[in-house]
């Protein structure tokens, strides 16, 4: 209907917008039928709100009739008037049918509503008389009541003192039979005999001034001392276990013994118990060695986690137990029990650290770990009765562990010998013909690595000791001084130390008084292995160890790495110092051997190249490939570019004469070697033996270094003829030839020969040189 | 040259004899006086025309007299030799020309006696007794001891007991010391590795070092103011100090050298003066106090200072002196092959060197007042 009047006032042409403003109006009205209804039964909130105050609604509640014909009539049109009229004459046709419908539907209700109300009023007058019938009833009932309970008053006092009569005699009854009843309990159950009397014993105290009562206290105190003698005979008695123990004394002590007296009882009779555990335990151990010194004891019959267990569960517990119920017994005041248990805890501590000191050899650390570790589970409980035991345990098992720390040490050392004296064998081993053994760099890898990888295994046995689950792990001493002072310096720092002293040893002591040698090829090896412990191992070690075990901030001094560094690099040094100095002297004595047996004077013309010569070659050769096996080439320094003008020029005969043949004139000897001793202002000095670097060419010079230099001594020892100087040019110039590129320094080796030659030349009667393409000749021909 | 000794008979005069080595033209023996006060040196010359001179020794008796060990060469052979010289009377107390007169006047030694060796062998040394009138010498001759008495006034030489040294191999004494101690009835010889010890009465070995050094041995001496005390040096360019009466470890060892050791001395006076030339060009001076005769402390009366200057020394703090380098001495350029202590002054010594050069030195005084007073 609403589509239809808007399509009306679209048809009518002239359609505005206020227009359409109604015609939405209406719609909304005439959708909902009942909305003017509901309103007016009370509109929502919302409704309300929702209504501003329009005058001009037809359908709001403030309509104006006045204003909106005003309004209609001024704004509208003639047509518009006319058709809004139509409208409003439609709706309120519409209107009056919907209420008549309305009436229709409700008027049922209605008549049958008023026909329920016409009911009720019959039946409420109905009832209104039944209740008067009730109220006179119950008026009949209390009356009737009241009379009977004023005629049973009497008899009910008089049943109440009856009642109270009986109660007393009762309770008379009762003490009567106390004494009776103590007696047939004392033997049996004393407790409650105790409870019994104790019970009665205030009544008794209070009525004793009469003689019955009297009679009864005196038989039940009888009974009771009784008691008490019988129970203190009980506690003399041996076979107590703890716990009756303390209930025989708390028994005694409701008997109001003397306290004092019944807590030394008590302690001699727990003392006699712990002694008696204490005595097991010690049957256990071997007999204590009073000297200290004699055989090794035979291996204790149980493990050392056995011991404990039995140890802790038996003589601690019951040292707990007994020192608690003393507490609950007599009170806090334990000057008497603090003695006492840490007597015995004394010995206890003694007793577990003889069996310690069993634990010989490196056995199981982590069963080790765990029986301590019990231990001092067990005794924390014990501990809170007797703080002072606690520094006791503590240092006991910082003793243990630090014992165990100690053995690994030794261990590490014996293992590493081992591994020397392996390494040992592997060089000095026979090698079969055409079978290479196994080279020095794989010896060294493999013992470096044992070493280590033993290193690591010991690390991670003591570790244990601070592991996350072990109790006593949080001591203090195993959080801070184990691990600096134990295990940082007293195992690993002192493991290095050994290691680089045991290597220095090597260098130092031996030989010398006919002990047998290192052989050259160990003394290398450890050099190198000293070497690379300064450059890395020891680092290395040193970061693990840190890990593992984090040291304290406020603990005490570390040995800085560096240190450690510095000291194997100082039996690195010590080492390769050495070997050069045996290989030194090897060939030293070789070449001296040889100069001092030749008759020099008595020689023929050269014609080759001594042997010697080409051992001494064929030894620096290997000494080479040795020394290069385990180090690095080295910094040689530049070469002239032509060594061959040099040499030997010495033997120019233009300068020969000038130098050494000297007109000896009485008034200038000095002058005679001015030549060479101007020269030898310029050339540095050259130090025999002395220290050389960490690599192949260095020590190869120092070895050259020392057999030239023997070799030219021990040529000024003798005296040459012609062809003996021609031999030691031939000689010479050989070793030139082949020493030259082992020596970092090409005119170390010149300036030795060049002296050389020129002392063989001073040494001989009839120095003539040979020629020097001769010579070349000689030596390329050998 | 290798050969220097001090004048031993000599006691007011700084004066050492210098022997040279020269194959090709003829050997001398220098005398050269050290003018303590002006710092000059003199020296004299005399010939020694038998041959090079490989070691040199005066008599404690007698001024004049000195023994030499020369190479006597021939064409196929060299032979050591050793023989008894007297210098001529003017030199013998020193004289005082000037150097430059030296030249002209150069004398001849008169040769009292040949040590006959052909039996023997080569000679390594000649010691005179120490403590002696000058009438007894021991040579040491290849691997045998021989002891010389010196009859008519030296002029004569007789062998009165001799000793061999026997082992396999071709066995060569180095050196040799005669002991100062046990009424001079010791000496001891240096031979290859190991020093021995022997009884001139007997002629035998009374003790053996074996591997005394590591290798060969080069020198010896006794301690002149404690028995049993004796010093060695060797091509394992260390000075060992050994207790003759334990013969296993040495008592103390120096290495301070870079290459052998071929001489060692003991300072006659203060024995922990320690003197080592070596042919690392250098001679050390080292202090062992701690192995001398002289207790940490003790005070040692020399008359010679003033007490003046007693007083003025005494105010000072002494601390005991550690054994230890005094000083390295590095004049010379080449090896250094014998050093002496002066006879005349304790606090002076004299090294000599390959190419010949002889240094003279003092101890530094710091040390001599700290050791005097």
């Amino acid at each position: 209907m609403a589509a239809v009047t808007a399509g009306s006032g679209a048809g009518s042409g002239s359609a505005g917008s206020p227009e359409a403003a109604g015609g939405t109006t209406g719609g909304s009205g005439w959708r909902r039928p009942h909305g003017p209804l509901q309103r007016y039964y009370g509109p929502s909130t919302a409704e309300a709100a929702e209504a501003a105050p329009d005058p001009t609604d037809i359908n709001g509640p403030h309509f104006d009739p006045e204003a909106f014909m005003t309004k209609v009539r001024s704004e509208c049109p003639l047509g518009q008037l006319l058709a809004r009229e139509a409208a409003l004459g439609r709706e309120i046709r519409a209107l009056d049918s919907d209420m008549q419908t309305l009436l229709y539907e409700n008027y049922n209700k209605f008549i049958s509503a008023t026909d329920t109300i016409r009911k009720m009023k019959v039946d409420f007058r109905h009832m209104e008389a039944e209740m008067d019938d009730l109220a006179a009833n119950m008026a009949a009932i209390s009356a009737s009541s009241a009379r009977v309970s004023a005629a049973l008053q009497d008899r009910h006092r008089r049943g109440a003192q009856l009642a109270g009569v009986q109660a007393l005699l009762r309770k008379l009854q009762a003490l009567v039979e106390v004494p009776g009843r103590l007696r047939c309990w004392a033997g049996t159950e004393p407790a409650r005999a105790l409870r019994c009397h104790a019970r009665a014993r205030a009544v008794l105290r209070h009525y004793r001034h009469l003689p019955s009562f009297r009679a009864i206290e005196d038989e039940s105190h009888a009974i009771m001392a009784d008691l008490a003698q019988r129970l203190r005979t009980r506690l003399r008695c041996e076979t107590l276990d703890p716990k009756e123990l303390t209930e025989c004394v708390e028994m005694l002590l409701q008997l109001e013994e003397p306290a004092e007296e019944l807590s030394e009882e008590f302690l001699s009779q727990a003392g006699a118990r712990l002694e008696a555990e204490l005595a097991a335990l010690e049957a256990e151990l071997p007999a204590a060695d009073p000297s200290g010194t004699a055989t090794t004891p035979p291996p204790p019959a149980s493990d050392i986690l056995d011991f404990v267990d039995r140890g802790s569960s038996a003589f601690v517990g019951t040292l707990c137990q007994l020192a608690g119920s003393y507490r609950t017994l007599f009170g806090e005041d334990t000057g008497r029990l603090e003695p006492f248990a840490s007597a015995l805890a004394t010995r206890y501590f003694a007793l577990l650290e003889r069996r310690l000191a069993l634990e010989r050899g490196l056995g199981d650390t982590s069963l080790l770990v765990r029986a301590l570790d019990r231990f001092h589970r067990r005794l924390r409980s014990l501990l809170e009765l007797l703080p002072a035991g606690a520094d006791a345990a503590a240092a006991l098992m910082a003793r243990a562990a630090r014992e165990r720390v100690d053995r690994y040490l030794r261990a590490l050392q014996t293992f590493f010998l081992g591994c020397l004296g392996d390494v040992r064998q592997a060089l000095a081993a026979p090698r079969p013909p055409g079978k290479e053994g196994p080279g020095l760099p794989d010896l060294l890898a493999t013992l470096a690595a044992s070493v280590l990888g033993q290193l690591k295994a010991v690390l991670a046995y003591v570790q244990l000791f601070t592991a996350r689950d072990v109790a006593f792990a949080s001591l203090p001493y195993f959080k801070g001084e184990f691990c600096v002072t134990a295990v940082r310096e007293g195992l690993v720092v002192a493991f290095v130390r050994w290691l680089c002293h045991t290597a220095r040893g090597f260098a130092d002591g031996p030989a010398e008084r006919g002990a047998p040698a290192a052989p050259p090829a160990l003394l290398l090896l450890l050099a190198r292995l000293c070497l690379d412990y300064e450059n890395s191992t020891i680092s290395y070690i040193l970061t693990l160890t840190d890990e593992q075990f984090p040291p304290q901030d406020s603990g005490p001094a570390v040995t800085p790495g560096p240190a450690l560094c510095a000291e194997a690099r100082a039996a690195a040094q010590r080492l390769l110092d050495h070997y050069v100095q045996v290989q030194g002297a090897a060939v030293a004595q070789m070449l001296r051997k040889s100069v001092e047996t030749r008759d020099w004077l008595g020689t023929v013309e050269p014609r080759n190249v001594r042997a010697v010569m080409k051992r001494v070659v064929e030894d620096i050769t290997a000494i080479d490939v040795q020394v290069g096996q385990l180090f690095e080439e080295g910094v040689r320094r530049a070469q002239s570019s032509d060594s061959s003008r040099r040499a030997f020029s010495v033997y120019s005969s233009s300068r020969a004469p000038g130098r050494y043949a000297p007109s000896y004139t009485p008034s200038a000897p000095m002058d005679t070697h001015l030549l060479s001793n101007i020269q030898k202002l310029f050339s540095e000095r050259i130090d025999i033996f002395s220290p050389v670097e960490f690599n192949k060419v260095s020590v190869l010079t120092g070895i050259i270094k020392i057999s030239l230099k023997t070799l030219l001594e021990c040529v000024r020892l003798r005296t040459l003829g012609r062809f003996g100087l021609q031999q030691v040019q031939v000689d010479g110039h050989y070793l030139q030839l082949y020493l030259w590129r082992f020596a970092s320094d090409e005119r170390v080796v010149q300036g030795l020969l060049d002296e050389v030659a020129a002392s063989a030349a001073h040494r001989c009667l009839d120095p003539v040189p040979m020629e020097h393409s001769v010579v070349e000749l000689i030596c390329e021909r050998g | 040259a290798r050969a220097l000794t001090p004048q031993t008979a000599e006691t007011d005069a700084i004066r050492f004899l210098v022997g040279t080595q020269s194959l090709r033209y003829d050997n001398q023996i220098h005398i050269i006086d050290f003018d303590d006060e002006n710092n000059i040196i003199n020296k004299n010359v005399l010939l020694h025309q038998v041959g090079e001179i490989w070691h040199i020794s005066t008599s404690p008796a007698d001024k004049g007299v000195l023994a030499t060990c020369y190479n006597k060469t021939s064409d196929t052979k060299v032979m050591t030799c050793a023989a008894v010289w007297r210098m001529p009377k003017e030199l013998e107390s020193g004289s005082h020309e000037s150097p430059d007169d030296s030249s002209s006047n150069t004398q001849t030694l008169e040769l009292l006696c040949h040590l006959d060796n052909t039996a023997h062998g080569n000679m390594a040394c000649v010691m005179w007794e120490p403590m002696g009138d000058g009438k007894k010498i021991i040579s040491l001759a290849d691997n045998n001891i021989l002891l010389w008495d010196l009859q008519e006034s030296s002029a004569k030489a007789v062998l009165s007991s001799s000793a061999a040294l026997e082992g396999k191999g071709q066995l060569k004494f180095t050196s040799g010391r005669w002991s100062p101690h046990h009424n001079c009835t010791q000496i001891a010889t240096a031979n290859d590795t190991n020093v021995r010890g022997w009884d001139t009465r007997s002629m035998r070995q009374i003790y053996c070092i074996e591997n005394a050094h590591g290798q060969l041995v080069r020198d010896l001496d006794f301690n002149p103011n404690k028995q049993y005390y004796l010093a060695s040096c060797g091509d394992d360019c260390k000075v060992k100090f050994w207790d003759t009466r334990n013969v296993t470890e040495p008592v103390k060892t120096l290495e301070e050298h870079s290459h052998w050791v071929w001489n060692v001395r003991y300072n006659h006076s203060h024995d922990q003066l320690i003197l080592t030339g070596s042919s690392d060009s250098r001679v050390i001076l080292s202090n062992m106090v701690s192995i001398s005769s002289e207790p940490f402390g003790h005070m040692v009366d020399d008359d010679e200072l003033s007490d003046q200057e007693d007083q003025h020394q005494e105010e000072k703090i002494k601390e005991p002196l550690q054994d230890s380098v005094i000083a390295t001495y590095e004049e010379h350029e080449d090896s250094v092959y014998a050093v002496e202590w002066s006879s005349a002054d304790p606090w002076l010594f004299a090294s000599l060197s390959y190419d010949g050069r002889l240094v003279i030195n003092r101890v530094p005084r710091a040390l001599k007042y700290h050791i005097l007073l």
